[in-house]
């Protein structure tokens, strides 16, 4: 829960009404003049409705600039930012030849494995000589090659599972097991701020979908309760089956989920737990097995783990892990697995590399060190952001902390004015958080070193004071909050 | 003595009358009076007060009466705490996978090598039918430079979507060759095949809509359908007369129809059975009943049209007439993703609202610049589409008469269908076909696929056995398939 002072909500609400006002105002204009001219739709509806678009034309294009930032080199510690600039004002962007070399808190890259490796690319290079980019056909018809089942021991081994499954793309991955495994007439029960894949999953399976109080026990229980005892809407029937969908890492809040007591409340009441570790795999957990081995749960308790290898491996594609029987039945039905290209050869090949290097079966300890360095670097900088007085959230050991801005206005003057001291971060504002909790998220890295850390916390202090998000004192006083501040969710 | 009763009488009935009369006259001076009675007037206080205050003081008191009674509601009793105990314990889930069977075990054969025209298969080396590479360029030497270089330069990963630094100049090199190639303003890459189609419909059609699709459409467009929530009509396979019936029946109808958007989706080839859509006849349709169309090219970009441009140029269709083309990048072009083209406002608006873009991580770097590089071996390598058409007019002239089976694929699609002459139309046909596979794998070392279908999916279309002839394969490669495939359908299916 994040709690908003009294002055903020108010002048953010301002704010947002003033660019509605101003947006509302540019449209009828925008219609007074256009209907001079005729429309040229003959007949046809228009594609995009008018209302469906108002938050992208006149609130997100005016920031546009701070949004898809193209880069030319690889997404590494310190990376290019090609310029663009706008003769439109910010309708469109174009490339210039310019770039700028800043340093990157912005892009998922926990191991550092992002750039190319000294033990992955050579193997990765080769095995694209002998397996080309692409398999071309399906996993069933003729795309499984000795690599992808190579990989699939890894990964199971890996996570502490007995069998896994490797799909092409983490967020496909989400939207086509749940179908699968539950339908019409089983409940999904799945945390509030869960990822848009796995909201679309849930949609697409044709179960109930519920929703609990995010990371709070205490209201799944209560939610579980309620549920069982009703049965179906309307018939009263018993539930076939229900499901608990949680997350290992929350990408916007950076929080550990409390998977200790989740498990324990769904083993109480006969529900499956379907963990999605796409941003916790491989960057928390002594090993790098990820949450279960950080908060000490046995992966035999937790049913379906699913994952990506985007964020901690520098690869592409997703995972789920099971028992034997469950990716048996997964491979003969899921639809991801029967009608979509089989994982490129050489992202598999990374992963495998990358899984070797993390566990240390590539005869140096250059996994362990990675491990350790990206728990100090974010604890580090953690500490350091909240002792200036930003108002940071997450837990410690998680590698992601968004820092909080709230005022819209903030969010671009942030990013502009970190962009023009070379560090670019990632700022995210509605529709992705709720409308007046809008952030800077950070991203830590296993590649940033000691200087570059410091470096970037003398920035963010001088542009947190510039645009004045220094919420909090600048010593930790935690009883700051009290009576005077709204309490949001 | 008889007047004297008749006078008795007289005066009875006189009497009676005249106390019925007087009642009467007293009724309907009383009724005068309650009638009088608003209207009548009385000074109280020294203030004029009508009498029908009283009348409306008296129905004012009734209502408040009625108002303050409670209505009447079925008691309702929550449910204690000990029984939703009770209700939580004797609940039983089903198991989360039914029981396993054993056609659920079969495993794929694995490759050991590159899934090129030839290919390893347990140490033998089988001409390999199953993967779409339709121009051979698997393996190509341009290619795997092209790859080398961008490996070494930019890694693996692109670790983020692509608002957030996932955006590395060669994706928008890529997609900016894709729109010059074909012709169309500008083009939106996906990082996944299946997912271009289904994160590309539910940002255009949203609830209310109608959607028309074909019933042989593939599961990532039907659930593409399913979560945009919109009115959706299927129309039989390919036939045009019932595309041309379904849209007069749904604009009759629908009288709103002209102020909701309505689409036609169909695939230029389709996976699930090789025909091909008549586009000519689509757009014809189209322009008359106030469509828009929305087109899946994953298997006829590069392959038909004489330079590989698709169903477009194979019609002469000039390309602004289709609203949105969606291509999955994994055939032809020998790479991963999927791109989509249209006008420059359909693009645009893609990029915020679809979600396959938005929230999943870019394309890999190096699978992007495959992706030029290809383009570019195909534009000036146009001998590559004659000799793939070449190919399958020799592989369908050697398979017309296999004995139990029948080509039910277009002349001019590269993939070659199969289908049992006589089908049961139950999961016999699908063991039968798998059996011919088998063998035809074992005995000959041709390695062919079944269709495969998910319980998901919702197509009816027949089951067969599918050839994806590439340019790669030689004319013995194609004649040793046609031979194998003639001897063991007449062993497998004359029984």
């Amino acid at each position: 829960m994040i709690t908003i002072p009294y002055l903020t909500a108010l002048t953010t609400y301002f704010s947002y009404g003033l660019l509605f006002a101003f947006g509302q105002l540019r449209d009828f204009f925008r219609k007074l003049i256009d209907w001079w001219h005729a429309s040229n739709l003959q007949g046809y509806a228009p594609i995009c409705l008018g209302l469906e678009d108002f938050y992208i034309r006149r609130l997100y294009l005016r920031i546009q600039d701070c949004f898809g930032r193209p880069i030319s080199s690889p997404p590494d510690a310190w990376f290019d930012v090609v310029e663009r600039v706008s003769n439109d004002n910010n309708k469109t962007l174009k490339r210039t030849t310019k770039v700028s070399r800043c340093l990157n808190l912005g892009s998922y890259n926990y191991l550092g494995f992002a750039a190319s490796d000294e033990y992955c690319t050579p193997r990765v290079v080769e095995s694209m000589k002998r397996f080309s980019p692409s398999t071309c056909s399906t996993r069933v018809d003729g795309g499984t090659t000795t690599l992808h089942n190579e990989l699939e021991e890894c990964v199971a081994s890996f996570v502490g599972k007995p069998a896994a499954l490797v799909f092409g793309m983490g967020y496909v991955t989400n939207s086509a097991i749940l179908p699968v495994l539950i339908g019409k007439g089983g409940l999904i029960i799945s945390d509030s701020l869960n990822h848009n894949s796995i909201v679309n999953g849930a949609r697409g399976s044709g179960a109930s979908v519920r929703v609990f109080q995010h990371n709070t026990p205490s209201h799944l229980e209560k939610v579980l309760r309620e549920h069982i005892a009703e049965g179906q809407p309307r018939t009263h029937r018993p539930w076939k089956k229900i499901i608990v969908v949680v997350e290992g890492i929350y990408s916007m809040e950076g929080e550990l989920c409390k998977l200790p007591e989740i498990v324990a409340i769904s083993k109480k009441y006969k529900a499956y737990v379907y963990l999605d570790e796409a941003h916790s795999i491989g960057a928390v957990g002594k090993s790098g097995r990820g949450v279960c081995e950080l908060l000490g749960v046995d992966t035999a308790d937790v049913d379906i783990m699913m994952g990506t290898f985007t964020k901690s491996f520098g690869s592409c594609g997703g995972y789920i892990a099971g028992s034997k029987d469950l990716i048996q039945y997964l491979k003969y039905s899921c639809p991801a697995h029967l009608y979509a290209t089989s994982i490129s050869p050489p992202a598999a090949q990374q992963i495998i590399s990358a899984i070797k290097v993390i566990l240390g079966e590539d005869g140096s300890s250059r996994g362990a060190q990675k491990l350790a360095r990206i728990r100090e670097n974010s604890n580090f900088f953690r500490s350091e952001l909240q002792k200036m007085g930003f108002e940071v959230l997450g837990d410690n050991d998680s590698p992601v902390m968004p820092i909080m801005l709230y005022n819209p206005a903030k969010i671009p003057a942030f990013s502009r004015e970190c962009l023009k001291q070379n560090v670019a971060v990632v700022t995210v504002a509605f529709p992705a958080t709720p409308l007046l909790l809008a952030r800077a998220r950070i991203c830590i890295s296993a590649a940033h070193s000691r200087e570059d850390m410091i470096k970037a916390l003398e920035v963010i202090s001088r542009v947190g004071d510039m645009v004045g998000i220094k919420y909090f004192p600048a010593e930790p006083k935690k009883e700051q909050l009290g009576e005077n501040r709204v309490k949001l969710e | 003595m008889v007047e004297a009763m008749d006078t008795f009488q007289i005066d009875t009935l006189n009497a009676m009358a005249s106390a019925v009369m007087n009642m009467v006259k007293a009724a309907s001076d009383w009724m005068t009076f309650a009638f009088d009675f608003p209207f009548a007037r009385a000074v109280v206080f020294g203030v004029h007060i009508g009498g029908h205050l009283f009348v409306e003081g008296l129905l004012l008191v009734v209502i408040l009466f009625l108002l303050s009674q409670k209505s009447y509601k079925p008691p309702k009793r929550p449910l204690s705490k000990k029984e939703i105990d009770e209700l939580c314990d004797e609940w039983v889930p089903e198991s989360l996978i039914p029981s396993i069977t054993k056609e659920m075990q079969c495993e794929p054969p694995v490759l050991e090598s590159a899934a090129g025209p030839h290919t390893v298969i347990n140490g033998k080396e089988v001409v390999n039918f199953t993967s779409a590479n339709y121009l051979g360029l698997i393996g190509h030497k341009k290619l795997l430079e092209s790859c080398t270089s961008a490996l070494e330069k930019y890694g693996v990963g692109s670790c983020g979507p692509r608002g957030f630094y996932g955006t590395i100049d060669v994706h928008l090199d890529c997609e900016a060759r894709i729109a010059k190639f074909l012709g169309t303003p500008d083009s939106i890459l996906y990082s996944y095949g299946l997912s271009t189609m289904f994160s590309a419909i539910p940002a255009f059609c949203k609830k209310g809509d109608i959607v028309i699709a074909d019933e042989g459409v593939h599961w990532g467009i039907q659930n593409g359908l399913y979560l945009s929530r919109s009115t959706i009509v299927y129309f039989k396979h390919n036939n045009m007369e019932s595309l041309q019936s379904t849209l007069e029946k749904v604009t009759q109808d629908n009288k709103r129809a002209k102020k909701l958007r309505r689409y036609i989706v169909v695939e230029a080839v389709y996976q699930n059975s090789g025909q091909i859509a008549p586009l000519d006849e689509i757009i014809r349709l189209k322009e008359k009943y106030f469509f828009r169309v929305l087109l899946d090219e994953s298997n006829s970009f590069g392959v038909l049209g004489s330079s590989g441009r698709g169903l477009t140029e194979h019609y002469g269709v000039p390309i602004e007439k289709i609203d949105i083309v969606t291509t999955a990048m994994g055939h032809a072009l020998a790479t991963e993703g999927g791109f989509c083209t249209g006008s420059a406002r359909v693009i645009d608006h893609q990029r915020l609202s679809s979600s396959g873009y938005v929230f999943s991580a870019s394309l890999p770097p190096y699978l992007a610049s495959a992706a030029i590089t290809a383009i570019d071996v195909l534009e000036e390598n146009p001998e590559l589409i004659t000799k793939l058409k070449q190919n399958i007019t020799t592989l369908r002239k050697g398979l017309s008469d296999v004995r139990g089976l029948e080509i039910g694929s277009d002349p001019q699609s590269p993939i070659v269908f199969l289908k049992l002459k006589r089908s049961t139309g139950s999961s016999s046909d699908l063991e039968l076909l798998e059996d011919i596979a088998d063998r035809v794998l074992k005995e000959d070392n041709i390695f062919v696929a079944t269709s495969k279908r998910s319980k998901l999916d919702k197509c009816t279309l027949a089951v067969g056995i599918r050839l994806f002839v590439s340019a790669g394969h030689t004319e013995s490669d194609l004649q040793k398939a046609c031979d194998s495939l003639n001897r063991i359908a007449a062993i497998v299916l004359s029984i």
